[in-house]
């Protein structure tokens, strides 16, 4: 009902296993993933996870309780209602004959992606935004041939001069909401 | 000094202060197991892995200690892990050892090599895989640590082979940081939602505490008493929370649930306020989820965060160690009266009476559990099977003190009586510890009965033989139109069986033997096992039935005691 995308970013220890502790506990307790990114953060030994949660708001709230408990998670958070910077990369590559490349090349321009490399009859581009974005640009080129699609997940951080997400507690925007309601 | 892996860890153990450990040797905890002796560590050796994870389970119940069980790699680990899930489901702080191969052999699937942390990742608050001989102390700390502190669980630590037998460099520092940046449990609880509490209880007139084992758990029973007391306030307990509250105090109306009493579930369904203090909103506790507690806000009281809202909606969430939530709480609660709303309930209590276990002439069940409770004067501790056992047990007996009853809750384990019992008496040596079992459950783990002897472990042993898997026997004649598939039981003379492991025992098919075998038992050096020959087809009333919510309450009839009771002349009593 009112089920809506939530963007969790969880601070984790690189300890092994711990993905598929997560991971094992979206499967067991039945939640929806729709993606799941991880990398290296600004801390020694330490990831960051930007997970996209389909669900509402209680749902979601319970997948957050429940991260929390996992020992080797040092914190969640979830920021969608943060003012957030979230971006997802993907590459795809669509058949062009040399006879097409010019469209698709004027196409890309407009998205401000990149041609990343060329082949006999295909071109793969490399587009960076939020998944609107990369959604328009797949709408506008499936019509060429999509040959493959390979895509990040979404990853993201609050903007402005909070620190280190989901650590730094709350985002002025948070706290202010907080205060107001 | 050189010291080994098996002796890192052994030396962790005691720091830690264990002083028993149940576990069954094999290859890979080999080197352990040599250094064993020269540690201040009981061992006792179980017959099946799985009634050393019980037995830990047991001991950790009865003592509050975090109980310590130790297998080796493979079917050793796979054997644990029911006794794990077990106390993974009912908050129970175990450590759980387990052997590995050695580490070259890791992921080559060498012999009796099983990814017991894998396996375990569910059933665990957490586990550990040692690939370095000289992490082990600083993981054995983290694993009691864990285990035992905030909501407890089972932590299990799974070491190669070689890390067991590596000679390190080492001496074992004095202290031991914990070093976990994402375990952090809150304690004390947020004052203003206290204060809110405390408004909610001064404003109701039908205020009614529901206590879980998360007040056994804190050790808050005392804070839990000041608390009804002061209030006025009538107090129900889930199975698990038996004990946290005394049953023949005059505010005490027993347990809730499917097999609740009739008048508890009818008060958790009239109070206009309800407490819920350490328990988490089980389908057996709660019944059809939407109809549940119709008329109340919600209090509810939990170490656990996630527990907040998981399955009821709340009004008044605390997160906190539930002793010092009350211990505030009680602060701001004022002296109140409800006579009328505790009147209310007494007369549930006076329409809707338990069974009457001295009705009729057979063998009942409860009558043999009302015995039980006379002879012990109270003072026992308990250990149940599963099943209909469990529930007699639970409901006839009288449990004044905390962790006297000792029952597996969540995963509703079988063959979980006898170990349990095993490792509570081993934790209590000076209490007298009964085994209520089922004859279906005590057949799960009966190889017990030589561990029993051999560590000399007077466990008390009340089987309630009825010839079926019963619970499952009456949900076949209620739901089922009583076709009795793959319930009737063959059992072998348990007395005999008991004899065979040279315990006492004694078989009673009549009512008037009953006390008589009891003094006997108690009376006896060491176990004792009883067979008491119940009626077959006696079922476990009250009951709500599955689905259903808990005003709608199935009552035990009156008169027809033998034979098959015609199940369309169930009182379905709609309160």
């Amino acid at each position: 009902m009112d089920d809506m995308k939530h963007t969790l970013v969880a601070l984790v220890q690189d300890h092994p296993g711990v993905l598929n502790r997560m991971v094992s506990l979206f499967r067991r307790r039945g939640f929806n993933i729709d993606s799941i990114a991880v990398g290296h953060s600004e801390i020694p030994d330490m990831s960051r996870v930007t997970i996209v949660v389909n669900g509402s708001g209680a749902i979601v709230e319970q997948v957050r309780k429940q991260l929390d408990k996992i020992i080797d998670v040092v914190k969640v958070a979830d920021i969608t209602d943060d003012n957030i910077t979230a971006r997802e990369l993907a590459l795809i590559k669509v058949k062009a004959t040399s006879a097409i490349r010019r469209e698709i090349i004027e196409i890309v321009d407009i998205f401000r992606a990149h041609i990343v490399d060329v082949g006999q009859d295909s071109v793969t581009i490399q587009i960076t935004g939020d998944e609107d974005k990369i959604e328009s640009l797949l709408n506008l080129v499936r019509g060429f041939g999509i040959m493959e699609i390979s895509r990040t997940g979404r990853i993201a951080m609050p903007r402005g001069n909070v620190g280190s997400t989901p650590l730094a507690e709350k985002t002025p925007e948070k706290a202010k909401r907080l205060k107001a309601g | 000094m050189k010291m080994s892996g098996g002796q890192i860890l052994c030396e962790g153990l005691v720091r830690e202060g264990v002083d028993v450990i149940f576990g069954f040797p094999g290859g890979a905890v080999l080197p352990l197991y040599d250094v064993l002796p020269e540690f201040p560590l009981r061992h006792i050796l179980v017959r099946h892995e799985q009634g050393a994870a019980h037995a830990a389970d047991g001991y950790a119940r009865a003592t509050g200690r975090v109980g310590v069980c130790l297998a080796t790699s493979g079917p050793g680990a796979t054997n644990l892990v029911t006794g794990i899930a077990n106390a993974y489901l009912d908050s129970v702080p175990m450590v759980a050892i387990t052997g590995q191969v050695a580490r070259p052999f890791i992921g080559k699937d060498a012999f009796q090599e099983i990814d017991i942390t894998g396996i375990t990742l569910p059933i665990t608050k957490h586990n550990y895989l040692v690939l370095e001989t000289s992490s082990i102390p600083s993981v054995v700390r983290e694993a009691f640590h864990i285990a035992g502190t905030g909501r407890p669980g089972p932590v299990l630590i799974d070491i190669p082979r070689d890390v067991f037998a590596e000679q390190i460099d080492f001496h074992y520092p004095e202290t031991v940081e914990v070093d976990l940046p994402g375990y952090k449990p809150t304690v004390r609880g947020h004052p203003a939602q206290i204060k809110k509490a405390a408004r909610a209880i001064a404003e109701s007139e039908k205020p009614l505490i529901l206590a879980g084992r998360g007040v056994l758990i804190s050790g808050a029973h005392r804070e839990l008493r000041q608390l009804a007391e002061t209030a006025q306030v009538p107090v129900v307990t889930t199975l698990l929370g038996i004990g946290s509250f005394p049953e023949t105090h005059v505010l005490s109306y027993g347990m809730v649930g499917m097999h609740g009493m009739a008048y508890a579930n009818k008060a958790v369904s009239s109070t206009d306020l309800l407490i819920a203090i350490g328990m988490r909103f089980d389908d057996r506790v709660t019944g059809k989820i939407n109809a549940f507690a119709p008329h109340a806000r919600i209090i509810h009281i939990d170490l656990d965060p996630a527990e907040i809202g998981k399955n009821v909606r709340v009004d008044v969430p605390i997160v906190g160690d539930i002793a010092p939530v009350l211990k505030e709480l009680n602060k701001l609660i004022t002296t109140a009266n409800h006579a009328e709303w505790i009147e209310q309930l007494e007369d549930f209590r006076r329409k809707h009476p338990m069974v009457d276990a001295s009705d009729g002439e057979g063998l009942l069940p409860q009558y043999v559990v009302d015995k039980i409770y006379e002879v012990t004067g109270g003072e026992a501790i308990i250990a149940t099977g599963v099943g209909q056992n469990q529930m007699w047990a639970a409901q006839h007996y009288w449990y004044n003190k905390p962790n006297s009853f000792i029952s597996s809750g969540g995963l509703g384990t079988m063959g979980f009586g006898l170990p349990a019992a095993m490792g509570a008496k081993v934790g209590c040596p000076d209490s007298t510890v009964w085994c209520i079992d089922g004859d279906g459950s005590l057949q799960m783990t009966i190889q017990e009965l030589a561990t029993l002897v051999q560590d000399k472990i007077a466990v008390k042993i009340a089987v309630l033989n009825n010839g079926y898997l019963g619970m499952v026997r009456q949900w076949q004649e209620l739901f089922y139109n009583k076709r009795y598939v793959a319930t009737p039981l063959y059992c072998p003379d348990f007395v005999k069986i008991a004899e065979g492991y040279c315990i006492a025992g004694l078989r009673v098919t009549r009512r008037e033997d009953v006390v008589p075998a009891l003094e006997k038992a108690m009376a006896h050096d060491g176990p004792f096992l009883i067979d008491f020959m119940v009626e077959p087809e006696e079922n476990v009333f009250p009951m709500v039935p599955p689905g259903a919510s808990l005003a709608e309450v199935m009552e035990a009839p009156r008169k027809s005691r033998k034979g098959l009771i015609d199940t369309s002349s169930l009182p379905v009593s709609n309160i």
